[in-house]
């Protein structure tokens, strides 16, 4: 069965590696400044012992203050996940680097949290919207669309 | 049986000389052989029998709409969950074969009746309005749930056509989340019985807001 990789572990080494990169660990999930997020991922996706070379899923939640796009990740060679999420705090221009480059899985997911809560992926090849059609006013999933 | 009743021997005929017999017989040969002289007539009436019944009045009206009614052809059009209690009501326990609609065709141009099973957003109703317009008439809408006739849960959203009688103009509504088998197969015989009513003079599904 797929085991919990330690939060604090994880928050710990990717300081050593990037310092000031981790702004806060919750109790299941490092969270990591937006600008740093694709060093991490990559360090997370290509460092031995970590070895988290599979993307389950990929989404965002609004939370008013913030929108929090979460990444669930796992690694099918050491049977263990780790959530990783990042806050951007900017509501009129949300803006997340792509990890498409690192997960193909991505893709869609990115497209989807673009089309519904309207956050830019800077670096996605195709980014437009996945549901609904081309010139939908608006982004149905965030907070405050009526 | 009474005891001591007369004892009765069953079959075998009493005081009859076989020479008696024998003259008997020759007499009913005799007798046939003249009386069969010519061939009997070959048995012919049941042909004008048959004439009989393949000589029908009826209204070509009523004709077709028989025709119709016993071999209406749906178009798959499953959109969501109610497209598995179509496939069920398709298969051996509710089998629709009965009413001779057994072949869900792939392509509209072969069908007869859409069945638009399940929720229609925005982005499927022009999809759905082009199969609609390549099918040939006449033609024929079921909306299966409460999703394809109203909206259901989904009316107020963003993304939802609130029925589809607002991009096709539908026959039968079949009400349900999902309806049952049986529901859908009462709707698809009030189909029948609208086909069989139907008139050729009358132009079906000719919608003047879109064509």
């Amino acid at each position: 069965m797929t085991t919990v990789f330690n939060v604090e572990y994880a928050a710990k080494k990717i300081i050593e590696a990037f310092p000031d990169s981790v702004a806060v660990v919750v109790k299941v999930a490092v969270v990591v400044n937006s600008n740093s997020l694709y060093q991490v991922a990559e360090f997370l996706k290509d460092t031995s012992g970590f070895e988290f070379d599979y993307l389950n899923n990929l989404t965002a939640v609004d939370y008013i203050d913030y929108f929090e796009v979460v990444y669930n990740l796992n690694s099918l060679e050491h049977n263990h996940s780790l959530v990783l999420k990042t806050r951007c705090y900017d509501r009129n221009r949300p803006v997340v680097p792509s990890v498409i480059s690192l997960w193909r899985a991505a893709d869609y997911q990115e497209r989807e949290i673009y089309d519904l809560m309207g956050i830019t992926f800077e670096g996605h090849p195709n980014l437009k919207r996945l549901l609904l059609w081309e010139g939908f006013m608006g982004h149905p999933l965030r907070r405050d669309y009526l | 049986m009474e005891k001591g009743s007369p004892r009765v021997e069953i079959g075998k005929p009493k005081n009859i000389n076989p020479d008696e017999l024998n003259v008997a017989e020759a007499a009913r040969i005799i007798q046939l052989k003249e009386s069969s002289q010519q061939p009997l007539p070959d048995p012919d009436n049941w042909l004008d029998e048959e004439l009989k019944r393949n000589v029908l009045v009826t209204t070509v009206d009523a004709m077709l709409g028989w025709s119709r009614r016993y071999s209406t052809w749906p178009v798959n059009f499953g959109l969501a969950c109610c497209a598995f209690e179509m496939i069920a009501s398709a298969s051996s326990r509710f089998d629709l074969s009965r009413f001779g609609m057994d072949i869900f065709r792939a392509s509209p141009r072969q069908a007869d009746l859409m069945i638009v099973a399940g929720t229609l957003t925005w982005k499927m109703a022009p999809v759905l309005r082009r199969i609609y317009d390549q099918m040939a008439e006449p033609k024929w809408v079921l909306a299966m749930g409460a999703c394809a006739i109203s909206g259901g849960t989904f009316r107020e959203s963003y993304s939802v056509v609130p029925g589809v009688n607002r991009i096709v103009p539908v026959d039968v509504y079949v009400p349900g989340c999902p309806p049952r088998p049986e529901g859908l197969v009462y709707g698809i015989t009030m189909i029948h019985e609208k086909e069989s009513k139907s008139s050729v003079a009358e132009i079906r599904g000719h919608d003047q807001r879109h064509s």
